[in-house]
């Protein structure tokens, strides 16, 4: 039920929205697509500097109340396979030999995208990116199809499978509720004791890792993971070695998730005007002078 | 059934409005539900079927599976795919009975759009096939949904409509209602109500054009939702640019096909269903079929390989991948057309049964490469469904054939049903009421 008034502001957010767009985003259309709220906050992630001490993910489980872990958070022996998220840890680090050089620990969560996948394949809107840069989901539309976690790139949401009447999805939402909005920096950022994490305005973070990379020759691959993945990421990562061996995928497209999607949506609207005409047209020159077969009111099986 | 009949070679099956003898008067709901034999009777010849039995003991053990899954929660059926959100439910429920169901608006504008009224005697079966293929895709999503209940949010609640599971949403929900005000016509003969006939027969063209709109798109949009992960399907089975495409051109073929292989079923399982008309030309339709869905076919065949030459992808067929790619493509596409069109060249009825079968096995296999076994394939392993997803999505599948035969076995599908007096073959005067009653009906 839509309430008068919530109807009223809508129309008159949709309008504003709308004049917003024409006037102040003619650039970003002209571009083709999204390029980000000027203000999105981000974290940088230099993963030479990560230890694998996963006080991170000790403080997010503390910050976003989820149950308590199979294993203690002291527990390194987790480092023996490759973790994922799931529905009771939003981040999980996963360590990396890489041949030559020494152990790399990554830290891994949602990497909040400007133009999320699972944003746009939710045929509910349940998923909602901030202007402070977090991509937070409202758990009271979602049906439950799961399409964001075919679609995430990074494979990060996780859905309480074992809830009968209310699984949700379950995802890092960048502290947004308690933190994030009023400019705190998340929880997993403030605990870490080795600074591996740079909380700040993404566009600042941009620079910074590209000073970082530039200030210490040798040092990183020439490669700001996440300035362009799939359109840009609010999470972006420094690393020694490349990106592949650390369990993100290098080849990644430039273009966000959605693009790949737009060439059957502009298919949509040509079905829907041209088809009706073609194929009543296609119907009146197929049934003409066909013995009196045209007439579907003749009863003739009845 | 078939055993009762030989049994009572007497026995009059219901397939007419009124009864011959006791003066015309109209069959009651109960006798036409039980198909004009005694409850007892009716029962006995079930009991005689040894398919029953089987289907009763999937039930037996289903039923509790299915009503588990939703007081224990999806875990309890499914596991924690989270790699694989979509399984059995998805991959084969809703992927692969949509193409199998596209029999309804091929069939439907055959004959209403191209004016080939030579399908007649088959398009009920098509368009039967076409809706509750599409029904139980819906049953099947309903036990896949985290919240099934919600179904309905997209629509009234919380619209999302630039994501294409939005489009196959809405269009799997007016399609249904065209496909059941197409159904209904044979429904609304068996209840006696030739008002409601009458009036869907006028929106007959309007219904069949909407049903090539929304195939169009829905059958598309079903590939086009496995775009949104490109990195994630082997890319053997993913191409931007013809994905949906190969998902919307397959299932032409595989709608034609699935009638082919449900019509061969009916006649040889329910001959006594079936009524003269539908006896001597099913031979002859189903090779027009069989033309229909090699064409279709090859158009498959060419576009999943120009797919593959597009983005220069031949040096993964030399993979363990590659030669599931080709068994795919050799078994479901291949060896199909050649049955198929071999049928159709030496009029072969046999071959194009066989090559309808390999041909709705392949599309099944394409979809269940996309959505289930190739997903996430860089993880190294292909996920296997558990046992109680399979036995669910056994069960369901079991219902539906139940539903289907049920519904054959009664409504007017395979036969054509009598309702004027002169079909009768009765020696008794025509009542009176009767006469009148057509009389004004007339007017």
């Amino acid at each position: 039920m839509i309430e008068r008034r919530d109807f009223l502001k809508g129309c008159l957010a949709c309008g504003v929205t709308a004049a917003t767009v024409s006037v102040a985003g003619t650039s970003a259309m002209a571009a083709g697509s999204f390029e980000g709220y000027p203000d999105a906050m981000g974290v940088l992630v230099d993963l030479t500097r990560c230890v694998g001490c996963r006080s991170c993910e000790a403080a997010c489980n503390n910050e976003q109340k989820l149950p308590e872990p199979d294993l203690p958070f002291d527990d390194l022996s987790v480092f023996s396979e490759k973790r994922r998220t799931t529905e009771k840890a939003y981040t999980v680090v996963n360590e990396y030999k890489v041949a030559d050089k020494d152990t790399l620990f990554r830290k891994i969560q949602c990497n909040h995208c400007t133009e999320p996948a699972c944003l746009s394949s939710c045929f509910v809107n349940a998923y909602t990116k901030t202007k402070e840069g977090a991509v937070i989901y409202d758990a009271s539309v979602c049906v439950g199809c799961r399409n964001c976690m075919i679609a995430c790139p990074f494979n990060i949401p996780a859905y309480s499978y074992s809830s009968p009447l209310n699984p949700l999805v379950k995802k890092c939402i960048f502290c947004y509720d308690t933190r994030v909005k009023d400019g705190r920096p998340p929880a997993c950022v403030e605990i870490c004791p080795q600074q591996v994490m740079t909380f700040g305005r993404r566009s600042d973070l941009v620079k910074l890792g590209h000073d970082r990379i530039q200030a210490n020759p040798g040092k990183y691959v020439d490669k700001l993971y996440g300035e362009k993945a799939v359109g840009g990421t609010s999470w972006m990562y420094l690393s020694s070695v490349d990106f592949d061996k650390v369990g993100l995928d290098g080849h990644i497209q430039n273009e966000p998730i959605i693009s790949n999607v737009k060439d059957f949506l502009g298919f949509v609207p040509m079905v829907l005007s041209i088809w009706p005409a073609l194929f009543t047209g296609v119907h009146l020159l197929a049934t003409k002078n066909k013995d009196g077969h045209h007439d579907h009111e003749e009863g003739d099986h009845q | 059934m078939k055993q009762f009949l030989a049994r009572n070679p007497g026995t009059q099956i219901i397939d007419s409005l009124r009864k011959d003898n006791d003066k015309g008067r109209p069959w009651t709901l109960m006798e036409k539900i039980f198909l004009g034999l005694t409850p007892q009777q009716y029962v006995a010849q079930a009991m005689s079927n040894p398919l029953n039995w089987f289907f009763a003991v999937i039930l037996l053990v289903g039923i509790p599976f299915i009503i588990a899954r939703f007081f224990f929660g999806l875990s309890w059926a499914v596991g924690d795919p989270y790699d694989n959100a979509w399984g059995l439910f998805l991959g084969f429920g809703l992927f692969g009975m949509v193409p199998l169901s596209s029999s309804g608006f091929q069939l439907g504008s055959a004959v209403e759009v191209f004016g080939r009224h030579d399908f007649e005697p088959i398009e009920r079966l098509g368009i039967l096939n076409g809706i509750l293929g599409y029904f139980f895709a819906v049953v099947f999503l309903m036990c896949d949904l985290g919240q099934p209940w919600r179904l309905i949010y997209p629509m009234f609640v919380s619209w999302g409509p630039e994501a294409v599971l939005f489009l196959v949403a809405w269009h799997v929900a007016t399609y249904l209602s065209v496909q059941a005000a197409e159904t209904s016509t044979a429904f609304f003969e068996w209840m006696g109500w030739p008002a409601g006939k009458t009036f869907i027969k006028k929106m007959a063209l309007g219904l069949a054009v909407a049903g090539i709109i929304l195939s169009t798109l829905h059958q598309g949009a079903l590939g086009a939702l496995s775009t949104y992960a490109p990195g994630k399907i082997h890319p053997l089975w993913y191409s931007a640019s013809f994905q949906w495409l190969y998902f919307f051109v397959s299932s032409l073929p595989g709608g034609l096909c699935m009638v082919i292989v449900v019509s061969t079923i009916s006649i040889k399982t329910m001959g006594w269903r079936c009524d003269d008309t539908f006896k001597n030309s099913l031979s002859k339709l189903q090779i027009a079929l069989a033309k229909g869905a090699s064409l279709g076919l090859i158009t498959y065949l060419t576009i999943r390989l120009i797919g593959i030459a597009h983005d220069n992808k031949w040096a993964y067929l030399g993979t363990g991948w590659g030669a599931w790619w080709m068994f795919e493509i050799g078994f479901g596409v291949i060896l199909s057309l050649v049955l198929l069109v071999t049928g159709v060249r030496n009029n072969s009825v046999t071959l194009v049964r066989l090559g309808a079968w390999t041909t709705i096995l392949g599309v099944v296999l394409h979809r269940l490469n996309v959505y289930m076994f190739t997903f996430n394939w860089q993880n190294g392993h292909v996920h296997i469904p558990p046992f109680r997803e399979i036995m669910i999505t056994v069960t369901i599948y079991t219902i539906y054939i139940i539903t289907y035969r049920a519904i054959l076995y009664r409504w007017p599908i395979l036969f054509k049903w009598k309702t004027r007096y002169s079909e009768y073959a009765v020696l008794d005067p025509e009542p009176v009421a009767i006469v009148e009653a057509e009389a004004a009906r007339s007017k």
